[in-house]
């Protein structure tokens, strides 16, 4: 723990460590996205790359590089950190390394509203729109029927379970009501994937993350430190609880929410992601900001590695992540119950 | 004699199930106030309303003259700290950085860690003795030396009042004197108020210097412990028969519960001369 001071009475707490595992994540990320930003049918060198996107690439280049690829890692990075965050968020909220998005039936949420537009036919615009919806209702009727007098975590996940097995039901009910080539299209977008995004996915994400994360996030981040140690000794130490987990969780829900609807319900990276960020930290705590760059650099690999895994053949990333994330915490359940831990 | 926190008339009730009706309490100042009675009787619910974690349904509570809940967490959590019966240590968590969390109603987004909140951290786990845990895991500490810490939590706070819910259950003997002598010296050495819940009367008289008697959301009697607790009251309120006398050690009253007669028996602590269990 290093301790800033200045002479005016501002003092800053740094974790070194947290410091690294962040800053290093974020590399990582940056890194493969050049690399994304080279790789394709139109190969550039990192160098190239660098250059086009510092304006001095050719006309061609700066057309594959901004207008082709750059939406689609744009978007890969938004997912991947808002995702982690709000895993970081409900996993700290709910007091349990499985309180995650895909558990507590936000994501499914999404995907009934995405279904809904699907069945019904609508613009890509109009999913995206209905997708949010779907989360925020869900997380809505989560948190009413979970309330009362407070909001354990044991009763937001089993509420949240429950949601979720509801939601899946309804969601393969659509599938069977939608046309056959609208529920391939529909399968597609239920796996996760980051085919063809342009800027107008990017985009709501990255504005909800650019006021968010200052704001709510880092803003209420103390606070949730403190409701980890349980409501009543957060309450004496002057956080108001109710409040500020309203505040949180809704925040979570949106962004998780315009995650899906950017990129399909990308799974699991909401669940390791912030798992990750803590074990290489070794802090207590939410770890909020590592989490996101750890997010960040998961989801652009498994782009990189669905695009380029099987030549010829791309996979949607949902299935990279999901076979990433399973197997992590297959390892982790395996290593967890050799060390006593569980 | 002074009050900075008391009850007026209060209603304590969870959604449908009223505990208290019309209940009114006083903590004095710079006292040890325990509050005792048998299960159920509201005591905790009581000490939850005084700590702003219940709302009254009627009356309020108020601290320094104002209603506890015109104020905002923050301001109340500087002049009045909690230890709740059951905190949550996250997992992997160093003693000093649990103990420093204590500091949180003082600190800002820029002001994160002053000279001040180290030196008050660092005096907190040193009152409460676990100093040179300062660097081992929370998890891996017994059950005493964690109570301790987040005793030290609490102190770190520098609340002029402190709120302690069962502080001692689930420890052995041994630590449950540690903590209460503990709970004793701050209250002494610091000058604090001290508020606690306890279930042993006979600690309740030992180390209290006020008692709050409760029964069935009522108090049946409050004052010093030598005035409180007496045969009849323990009966009244505890429906146990019992003598009281003096403590060998400490002069307090010490509440011997009456055994159980048997028929037929010579002397009541004596067996096997009754019929029952004659061969």
């Amino acid at each position: 723990m290093i301790v800033l001071r200045t002479p005016g009475g501002v003092s800053l707490r740094l974790r070194p460590r947290a410091l690294v595992v962040g800053a290093g994540c974020a590399l990582l990320a940056a890194a493969l996205g050049v690399l994304a930003l080279g790789s394709g049918d139109y190969p550039m060198s990192a160098a190239d790359v660098l250059r086009t996107l510092t304006g001095g690439g050719s006309p061609a280049e700066e057309f594959i590089v901004t207008e082709l690829r750059l939406p689609r890692l744009v978007t890969a990075v938004c997912v991947g950190a808002a995702l982690a965050l709000a895993g970081a968020v409900f996993q700290s909220l709910v007091r349990n390394p499985l309180g995650s998005p895909d558990v507590l039936g936000f994501t499914q949420g999404a995907s009934t509203g995405a279904l809904l537009v699907v069945v019904v036919g609508g613009s890509s615009l109009a999913l995206g729109a209905a997708a949010v919806a779907g989360g925020l209702v869900t997380g809505v009727l989560v948190h009413a029927l979970a309330w009362r007098h407070g909001l354990p975590g044991f009763r937001l996940i089993l509420v949240g379970i429950g949601v979720t097995a509801i939601l899946t039901g309804v969601n393969g009910y659509l599938l069977t009501r939608a046309p056959l080539m609208d529920a391939a299209r529909a399968v597609l977008w239920l796996t996760g994937s980051l085919d063809g995004r342009g800027w107008v996915n990017a985009l709501p994400l990255l504005i909800a993350l650019a006021v968010l994360v200052p704001v709510v996030f880092l803003g209420r981040g103390p606070a949730l430190r403190m409701i980890e140690l349980g409501d009543d000794a957060a309450s004496a130490l002057g956080v108001p609880v109710e409040r500020v987990r309203l505040l949180l969780l809704g925040a979570a829900v949106l962004l998780v929410s315009l995650a899906a609807a950017a990129a399909g319900p990308v799974s699991f990276v909401a669940l390791t992601a912030p798992h990750l960020a803590r074990r290489l930290t070794r802090a207590p705590g939410p770890n909020l900001l590592p989490a996101m760059a750890v997010g960040a650099a998961l989801l652009v690999g498994a782009d990189q590695l669905a695009q380029r895994a099987f030549s010829g053949h791309q996979l949607p990333v949902g299935v990279v992540t999901g076979v990433i994330g399973g197997g992590y915490l297959v390892w982790l359940l395996a290593t967890e119950r050799k060390a006593g831990r569980l | 004699m002074q009050h900075r926190l008391s009850g007026e008339a209060m209603t304590l009730a969870y959604e449908r199930r009223t505990v208290a009706q019309d209940l009114t309490v006083a903590v004095p100042d710079r006292s040890f106030t325990v509050i005792i009675g048998p299960n159920a009787c509201g005591k905790s619910t009581l000490l939850r309303a005084l700590a702003r974690l219940l709302r009254p349904a009627a009356g309020a509570v108020l601290l320094d003259g104002e209603d506890i809940h015109r104020r905002s967490a923050r301001s109340v959590a500087r002049t009045l700290g909690l230890l709740p019966q059951s905190s949550i240590a996250p997992d992997g968590i160093g003693v000093a950085e649990l103990v420093a969390r204590g500091r949180y109603p003082h600190q800002r987004l820029l002001r994160q860690w002053s000279r001040e909140d180290e030196r008050i951290v660092t005096e907190s786990m040193a009152a409460t003795g676990v100093a040179d845990l300062a660097d081992r895991a929370v998890d891996e500490l017994s059950g005493g030396q964690r109570q301790r810490v987040w005793i030290a939590m609490a102190l770190a706070q520098q609340t002029p009042l402190l709120l302690l819910d069962e502080p001692t259950t689930y420890l052995d003997i041994a630590h449950q004197i540690e903590i209460l002598d503990l709970c004793a010296r701050l209250h002494e050495e610091q000058g604090r108020t001290l508020v606690a819940v306890l279930h042993d009367l006979n600690h309740a008289a030992r180390y209290a210097t006020h008692l709050i008697a409760m029964r069935e959301g009522r108090v049946v009697a409050a004052g010093p412990p030598a005035e409180v607790v007496t045969a009849e009251l323990v009966e009244e309120v505890f429906r146990l028969p019992c003598r009281v006398i003096d403590d060998p050690e400490s002069g307090t009253p010490l509440v011997v519960p009456a055994a159980r007669r048997r028929a037929g028996a010579g002397t009541p602590w004596a067996t096997g001369t009754s019929a029952a269990v004659a061969p």
